[in-house]
């Protein structure tokens, strides 16, 4: 790889190799406050390289790579490398992580306790979790919760919250200050544009907090709330982790214990202001 | 020809967790988890305690859990999940 960005997320060490200059520029300049891996190690190499070696030059694409690789793994277009490598950074996450249970959530923290978001693309995780920020929660992450099996814990890994369509204005307009990435257009899931976490998320990313609500939030629907038995949220959470399996008996541990532990609620919300009132509401009855 | 006898999964090799209606049973050798509920949990709870017939099992879950109708097709119906799901043997 003639091209190397070396970054550390959270507890994760990722190592990006690249044939093109671009992806590699664009990710040093948006991850330029984070640290880099513990020791110079990374735990996984992320390799994007020319489809063919001609494509270099001719109608450039970026096909993924990594230790773990998924076959179907489509290539994108060069202009999308940004994208291809967050994507990749993601599956070699969700194929090759071991130490902890990985839950496909959006996690935000306030007074030393987490409110874990999850739920089918689209439900808004994203979303909420930016708009919460702006509300002065720290950002913990807006794909992956890291479950630490040992302690119960949830470990952060606040990568670039990857905001799509309709959200990009909206939290835009939530954030004046931020930082965004350049608007990605045309994606497989539209138009893409990635928040820089603000630096208390970065600052603290080695912070894990106690998980205390699971939120499985709907974007789209009339105002509801219905609580969740314990029985249901394992269902749903072993259907939103990526690799339950994996890790047999340990993440049968972790994900008990999540379960028995924290009171989980289903929300479904018209607009995101509705949302964000009635989550201020859950934390404030808990 | 004898009766069949019932064996539960040696105790090292399961991990039952009572959650609400429902009881997570992680398989140790297979790596599986199940989600069962009544009579499951109580059908493994008897035969944890050494094997057994269909009509004694039945006998035993009627005695302990007070059964309104215990019906042996159903008993059928429900080892049979079980042992699909090897989480029993019958021998």
């Amino acid at each position: 790889m003639r091209h190397v960005f070396q970054v550390r997320i959270g507890p994760v060490g990722f190592r990006v190799g690249s044939d093109w200059r671009a992806p590699v520029a664009r990710l040093e300049d948006l991850y330029a406050a984070y640290p880099r891996p513990e020791d110079g190690i990374p735990d996984f190499t992320v390799r994007l390289f020319a489809a063919r070696p001609w494509r270099r030059w001719l109608r450039p694409s970026v096909t993924l790579g990594g230790d773990f690789v998924l076959p179907e793994a489509a290539p994108l277009p060069l202009s999308q490398g940004l994208l291809a490598a967050e994507m990749a950074m993601n599956l070699q996450m969700a194929l090759g992580q071991r130490r902890y249970l990985l839950l496909h959530a959006s996690t935000v923290e306030r007074d030393g306790r987490a409110l874990l978001m999850t739920g089918l693309s689209g439900a808004g995780k994203s979303t909420l979790a930016a708009l919460l920020a702006a509300r002065g929660w720290r950002l913990m992450g807006d794909e992956f919760a890291l479950v630490d099996p040992e302690t119960g814990r949830v470990h952060a890994f606040p990568r670039l919250v990857s905001l799509k369509n309709g959200a990009i204005p909206i939290v835009r307009a939530a954030l004046p200050d931020a930082r965004f990435g350049p608007l990605i257009a045309g994606t497989p899931k539209g138009d893409i544009r990635h928040l820089v976490p603000d630096a208390a998320a970065i600052a603290r990313m080695d912070q894990p907090a106690e998980p205390a609500l699971i939120l499985f939030p709907r974007f789209g629907f009339a105002p509801a709330r219905r609580p969740l038995g314990p029985s249901e949220v394992f269902v749903r959470l072993t259907q939103a982790s990526t690799n339950y399996v994996a890790l047999g008996e340990r993440g049968f541990d972790a994900l008990t214990r999540l379960v028995r532990e924290v009171p989980a609620r289903a929300i479904d919300y018209p607009d995101a202001e509705a949302a964000i009132a009635e989550v201020e509401a859950l934390w404030a009855g808990l | 020809m004898a009766e069949r006898l019932f064996h539960a999964e040696p105790a090292e090799a399961l991990r039952i967790v009572p959650l609400d209606d429902f009881t997570l049973v992680f398989h140790r050798p297979s790596g599986l988890t199940h989600l069962v509920t009544a009579p499951a949990p109580e059908i493994l709870a008897i035969l944890a305690g050494g094997p057994r017939t269909r009509d004694a099992l039945l006998q035993r879950l009627a005695e302990a859990y007070d059964l309104a109708d215990p019906s042996p097709e159903a008993l059928d119906a429900r080892l049979a999940e079980l042992v699909a799901a090897g989480l029993v043997r019958a021998a």
